[in-house]
This record gives C-alpha cells, structure tokens and sequence, in this order.
C-alpha cells in the first residue's frame, strides 16, 4: 500500500486504538490534517489554543489509562504544548504530541515557524523524536505510544518534518516486537527486599500506608484494599492518590500533606513504620526533610529507581510495579490489630471534625467548601471531578471524597492553573458515560477560558463550577500567612461569568447564597451540553490546615476551634 | 546533616553504554543539567560494537548522589548499560598534552627528568615550547602538571578520565538494532534525537 508519511501517521494512530486526539492545524502539520480526512474513525477536536489540546489529552489519559493524543503545527503551535507537556510528565501521565516541522531542508535556517521543539521538550518528556526517515516512521510511533503507557508513564513528543508527511512508501505496519535496548521497565522486586519489608509490616505496632499515583495507575486498588484489610494499617492519601481506597473505608485517614488533613499529618510523624506506595515523597507531602517521620522505619515501592532514597532515606527500597510488587508481599502479610493506634488516629480525626468549617452553623456568606460538599452530595459522591490549580483545588480534595480511582483529575507535580477546563472536556471524551465537573477557580478559569468555544462546539457534556471569590486565593492566604496582609496582584477584576457563557452558547447560572448550591447543580446536570455555574463565595478563606512550605509536617496552622477564635 | 560514607564527596566514575545515535550526548548532558549534577569530566567513544557508544562521566559527588545519577541514566531510553566502576576494581586513565616553556637548557634537561619519572613522553620540542604527553591514572597527571607548572605551561588539553572494571566482570551488550532495510539495502540514519 503506497502511503503519504501523513497517512501512515493516521494508519498507525488506528492500529494504536486511538480514538480521538486533540489540536490545532498549520503549516506544517496540513498534510496530516488533510490525511484525517480519510480517516472519520478517529475523532479530531479543534481546540481553541494548543496548550488546551495538550491538557484534553492528560484528562482522557488520566480518565481512562489510555493514551491520550496532542497535535499541533511547528513553531507556536508546538511551544503552546510546553505547559501541558510538563503537566504531563511531573504526574506521570501518558500521553504522545505530534508536531509538524519545517521541511528537512530547512531545519536549522530559522525558517518561518520553525522551533527545535525536540530540544525544548527535552527535559519535559520521557523521550522524544525527531523523524528525519519516513521509514522510520511507523517504528517511531509505536515505540511513542509504547514508552508513553509503559513503565512509569509519561509524555513522549513526534516532531514529524512536512516534506516526510508528503513523502511516500510502500507501507507495511511493523509486527514484530518493540526492540529498545535501554528500556526495560521494571516488574517484579527482589525476593530478598520482598522479606525484609515483610517482617518490618509484619512487627509494625503504628504502620501507616501512604498509598500515590502508582496505585491508580497500575490499577492496583484491590491489592492495596486486600492489605490494609489483612493487617488493618490505616491509609494516608497523595493528592493524585485519592481514589486508590474508596475515602469512606474506615481505615482511609484522607490526604496527606501540606492542605492534607492533621490526622494523617500527625499519623506519620508519630508512625514506626511507613509503607510508601506509588508516591514519590514530594515537597508538598513531607515538609521539613529534616524532621519527616522520625520514628518510622520506611519502604518505599516505586516503579522508578530514581525516586528512592531521592528525597526520603528509606529502608528497603522495592523497585518495580507496584500491582506486581504488593502481589509479591501479600501472601506474606499477617492477620494483625493496631487497635490502640487506631484509636490514636480516631482522637485526631475528631478534634478535626470539631474544628471541622462544614460542621458549623451556616455563616452568611457561601463558603467553598459548602458548595463542593453539596456538590458531592448531589452527585452521590460519584462524579468525575478535574480540579483546577489553587484554594478550589484543595477544598475539593477535603470535601469531596472519592470513592473510585481517576475520578479526581488534577495538577498535581506542576500546579498547573488551566488545566481544569480542558482536561475536563479531554475526561469526558474518554468517559462520555460518566458525569463529569470541572471545579475550576476564577483566576485559572481565565487562563483557557477559550475552550468554552470548544466545549460548545463539541456539546461536550460538562459542568463548570467557578468557585469565584475575585482573588487568586491561595497565592492571597500565602499574602496573608507570610506577607503581612500585602494582597498584592492577588484581587482580580472579573468579567460576567454568566454572561460570558452566555455569548459562547452555554447556558449559565449564578449562585450568592447557600440555599441555591443544590438548585443550580440539578440546572446543570440537567442540561444535555456544557453549563457553567458561578458560586460568589467569601472572598477571604483560609484553606486550613496548612503547613507552610519548609516547615515541620506536624507542625500545621490550624483552623481554631469553636470559641477559641483570636482576635487579629 | 550527619556525615556518613555515603555523603562525603569523593570522585566517582561511571560508565555508560548508549546507543550511538545523533543527540544522545545531548540527553546526557541535559540530564545532568537539569538534575543539578556536577560533571568534572565526559568522554564519548566508539566501541567494538557500531551501534555502542561508551561514555565515561567522571563526577565529584557523594555515593548516594552517583547512584542517583546511574538511575536517572539508566531512564534515558538510549542509556543501554550503566555501571559506576570506581565502586570495584577498576583501571582508570587520562590523557593530557601539555604544552611548556623549554627555550633554554636548563628547561630542557628538566623535561627530559620528568618524563622519565613520569609515564609521560615528549612528543614535539622545539626552541620555545615542548608538547609533553601523558597517560596515566588521574592523580598521576595531576602531579606531573604541578612538578610542570614552574617551567610554565602555556597551553593543555585532557581527555577526561576513561575507566573499566577489572578481571571478567564485562560491561557489554549484545544489542543489534532492527534496522529496516530500504530500497538500496542502507541502514538508516538513526532517528533519535
């Protein structure tokens, strides 16, 4: 079969059950465009800007474990996939960008919209291409999308030059087995480090589980599930690990971390024993390295080498999949009770709860976290949320638990503000069955508000929930903390949300009090198509509790308790 | 931070087989870069094998820092084999020319003593300046430079330190790359950048 390098792009995106992708033409990407043409079995979403079309293809990634597909032209259109390429890699996401570029010829004459994209994504990728051979062409897409789902996932770029998009072959898919010699994901652990964590779960009188990413991503919910049961050893989530246990099992203690909540915050620093799982010892979740979990002996389970001993001195290091890995340890985990430690995490958890905003009386004004509780409940605690990057973030974490893995999509590693709208709009191209919301904030609502366009063009079902308080919120409680009230570049002029979605076709509604939360979700959920609501909340809150960054993991800002209030 | 062995710097050496292929010295120097790893030297070469290349990264770092910087090598796809060789017996060398003063006798004569102390050769002499070679374990160029330095070196080049592990312990790897065979039967060009 004579095929144009264009067309054997799209055959091999077929072969790869690739069904939609994300982008943007131009210049240099035109002949494949053209070549999709040929192709209706493959969805195109034309996004508004590329760096949307980078973020759809992390939401669909993260929604359904699949690969999810960017495309954009050369030059701009390639450098406006940087953001959600990093994105991408800090949270392990697997997704493959292709990219146009200028002709063979004139790479490296600074020609019109030409960028060394290969070199730029360098750093930001798991691997990348330059396609200097159209032979070479189908090889370099299967090992893009085989790199990309592998392993520990993540980003993987095609820079695919004009002139071999129009070239032609005879084209024969490459059956044989994938040959890279450097690349040889790690799966199951060694027998002996398999032993000495085992006796270490097996003595633990105050073991705690701090269970990531890898859980979800190497599906391994049951494992994890089946051991806590066993060994009854409480569970402490990373943002992106929520999900790995359903929130309301009577052993989850919540997130962990810097908005996580105190109980887990305390439970690792008076621990004996950490059994780390798919995370990877982020800032954010250990505070101060110097005095992170002191007493505990620690095992740290990663599929890559390079975490352990990275930020955290750990034990026993397991390198390998941690599905493989805990099927590996199960057999040998004991029946135990860690009653009275239990218990101890119980006293913690109930000074929280007196602490707790939701369980006051209702105060005048519409607070975040009523709004994304009342969110949950109308939605039966089900739906798939993508979050945005700031207050609104962390507010859903505490306040909407989730029961299933990859139903909380968020920007975890780069803190991305953007991201929720249109990786809510690549999740529910993945899971068109599912529900999904973006709860989005009104400062990174803002930053690709444009792909309301694509929402609509699209009708893509989903709801937007701006959780407005006309600040950059958390960068104003940083202001406020640590900066003497200064709340500089932090107030924002918005526009008329409601109106704003009414000019893109969406329907819109706004909601001031807290009797109008529940109303305006069912308006949403009603509506067959994107809808966006705008919750006004109380413009000064306090994400609580809070450890500042660099300081002691036990030692949090927390919210007072009921008449212990000070008066500032 | 309390000073255990494996946080007193010290020189480490690793080695690294990787595909031969355009750009992969890029990714290698990107990594360290980008991880903040000090380099003190680099050197790439062609190995028996075509498709292999051997780098050998010299680094002044502590041993966990160096295995920190195998693991991260050892994810770059092109990274075939990675070794830190100073951790076991290992043979170590580094080449340098050095070019120094010798416009009058006593320079001279003072040349012709240290080369025979030294494994070290004069390999260009002419009434201003000699080119001295050395191969040799690094601290052994080292001195060499220090016992030059009051003749007066005016210009020098070092390889960087190569190394190998002694006795049968064999960093090799039997990686044939698929090549797909075009219309006039020439391998490609590689295509990784």
């Amino acid at each position: 079969m004579l095929l144009s390098g264009a067309e054997i792009v799209m055959e091999c995106l077929l072969r790869e059950g690739v069904e939609v992708m994300f982008g943007y033409p131009g210049g240099a990407i035109l002949p494949t465009y053209d070549a999709m043409t040929k192709y209706p079995q493959i969805h195109h979403v034309l996004v508004r800007h590329e760096q949307g079309a980078c973020h759809m293809a992390d939401g669909y990634a993260r929604a359904t474990g699949r690969v999810g597909v960017a495309i954009a032209t050369s030059g701009p259109g390639a450098t406006n996939l940087v953001t959600g390429i990093s994105t991408a890699m800090m949270d392990s996401s697997p997704i493959v960008c292709i990219t146009g570029q200028v002709t063979r010829g004139a790479i490296g004459s600074d020609a019109f919209q030409e960028t060394d994209v290969t070199g730029v994504t360098l750093p930001i990728t798991k691997h990348n291409y330059l396609v200097m051979d159209i032979h070479e062409l189908p090889y370099v897409i299967r090992e893009a999308f085989y790199i990309a789902r592998t392993g520990r996932p993540g980003p993987v770029l095609i820079d695919i030059p004009k002139d071999i998009q129009i070239e032609k072959i005879e084209f024969v898919y490459p059956e044989e087995p994938i040959r890279l010699p450097g690349y040889r994901p790690p799966e199951t652990a060694d027998e002996e480090d398999v032993e000495t964590a085992l006796n270490l779960i097996n003595q633990a009188k105050r073991p705690i589980i701090l269970a990531g990413h890898g859980i979800v991503m190497a599906g391994a919910v049951g494992e994890l599930r089946e051991m806590v049961e066993r060994a009854q050893i409480p569970v402490t989530l990373t943002l992106l690990g929520k999900g790995a246990i359903p929130e309301n099992h009577p052993l989850t203690v919540g997130m962990m971390g810097m908005h996580g909540e105190a109980a887990s915050n305390l439970a690792i620093q008076e621990a004996d024993l950490l059994i780390a799982l798919g995370m990877r010892f982020d800032d954010r979740v250990t505070g101060n390295l110097k005095t992170y979990a002191p007493n505990a002996r620690k095992i740290h389970v990663d599929i890559d080498a390079s975490e352990i001993n990275k930020n955290v001195k750990v034990d026993v290091g397991i390198v390998g999949d941690v599905k493989t890995v805990m099927r590996q340890l199960l057999p040998g985990v004991q029946q135990t009770q860690h009653a009275e430690w239990l218990n101890r995490i119980r006293d913690w958890q109930e000074d929280s709860d007196e602490r707790d905003i939701i369980n006051r009386e209702s105060p005048e004004v519409l607070l975040s976290a009523q709004v994304i509780n009342d969110l949950w409940k109308c939605t039966g605690g089900d739906a798939i949320t993508v979050t945005d990057v700031g207050q609104h973030q962390m507010v859903e974490a505490q306040y909407y638990p989730h029961q299933r893995p990859s139903t909380l999509i968020t920007s975890g590693g780069a803190g991305t503000m953007g991201f929720g709208l249109p990786a809510a709009i690549g999740a529910k191209f993945g899971m068109p069955h599912e529900e999904v919301w973006a709860i989005v904030g009104d400062g990174g609502f803002q930053m690709t508000l444009c792909e309301l366009a694509t929402a609509k063009q699209e009708n893509i079902n989903v709801n937007i929930a701006i959780i407005n308080n006309n600040y950059l919120g958390m960068v104003r409680q940083w202001q406020e903390f640590f900066y003497e009230h200064r709340y500089h570049a932090t107030p924002m002029f918005n526009p008329d949300f409601v109106k704003l979605a009414e000019a893109y076709g969406i329907p819109a509604m706004r909601v001031t009090s807290r009797d109008q939360v529940m109303e305006a979700v069912e308006f949403a959920r009603g509506i067959d198509g994107p809808a966006l609501i705008e919750f006004m909340v109380e413009k000064e809150e306090i994400v609580y509790p809070m450890v500042p960054a660099g300081a002691d993991l036990h030692n949090m800002i927390r919210r007072p308790k009921p008449g212990e209030e000070q008066v500032s | 931070m309390e000073q255990t062995y494996t946080n007193i710097p010290k020189k480490h050496i690793l080695v690294a087989l990787v595909e031969n292929k355009p750009g992969v010295l890029n990714r290698v120097a990107s990594l360290f870069r980008r991880r903040n790893f000090n380099v003190d030297s680099l050197t790439v070469g062609r190995t028996h094998r075509p498709h292999i290349s051997r780098m050998t990264i010299g680094v002044d770092s502590t041993r966990a820092d160096a295995n920190r910087i195998a693991s991260n090598l050892n994810k770059l796809i092109n990274v075939i084999e990675v070794s830190i060789v100073s951790q076991e017996p290992h043979v170590s060398r580094d080449l340098a020319l050095i070019k120094v003063r010798s416009n009058d006798a006593d320079s001279r004569n003072r040349l012709t003593v240290l080369c025979e102390r030294y494994p070290a050769r004069i390999v260009d002499i002419g009434t201003e300046v000699a080119i001295i070679e050395i191969t040799a374990q690094e601290d052994v160029v080292e001195a060499l430079i220090e016992d030059l330095k009051p003749l007066g070196i005016v210009e020098m080049v070092r390889t960087g330190v190569v190394a190998m592990g002694r006795g049968v312990r064999i960093l090799d790897s039997q990686y044939e790359p698929v090549v797909p065979a075009n219309s006039n039967g020439h391998a490609y060009q590689a295509y990784s950048v």
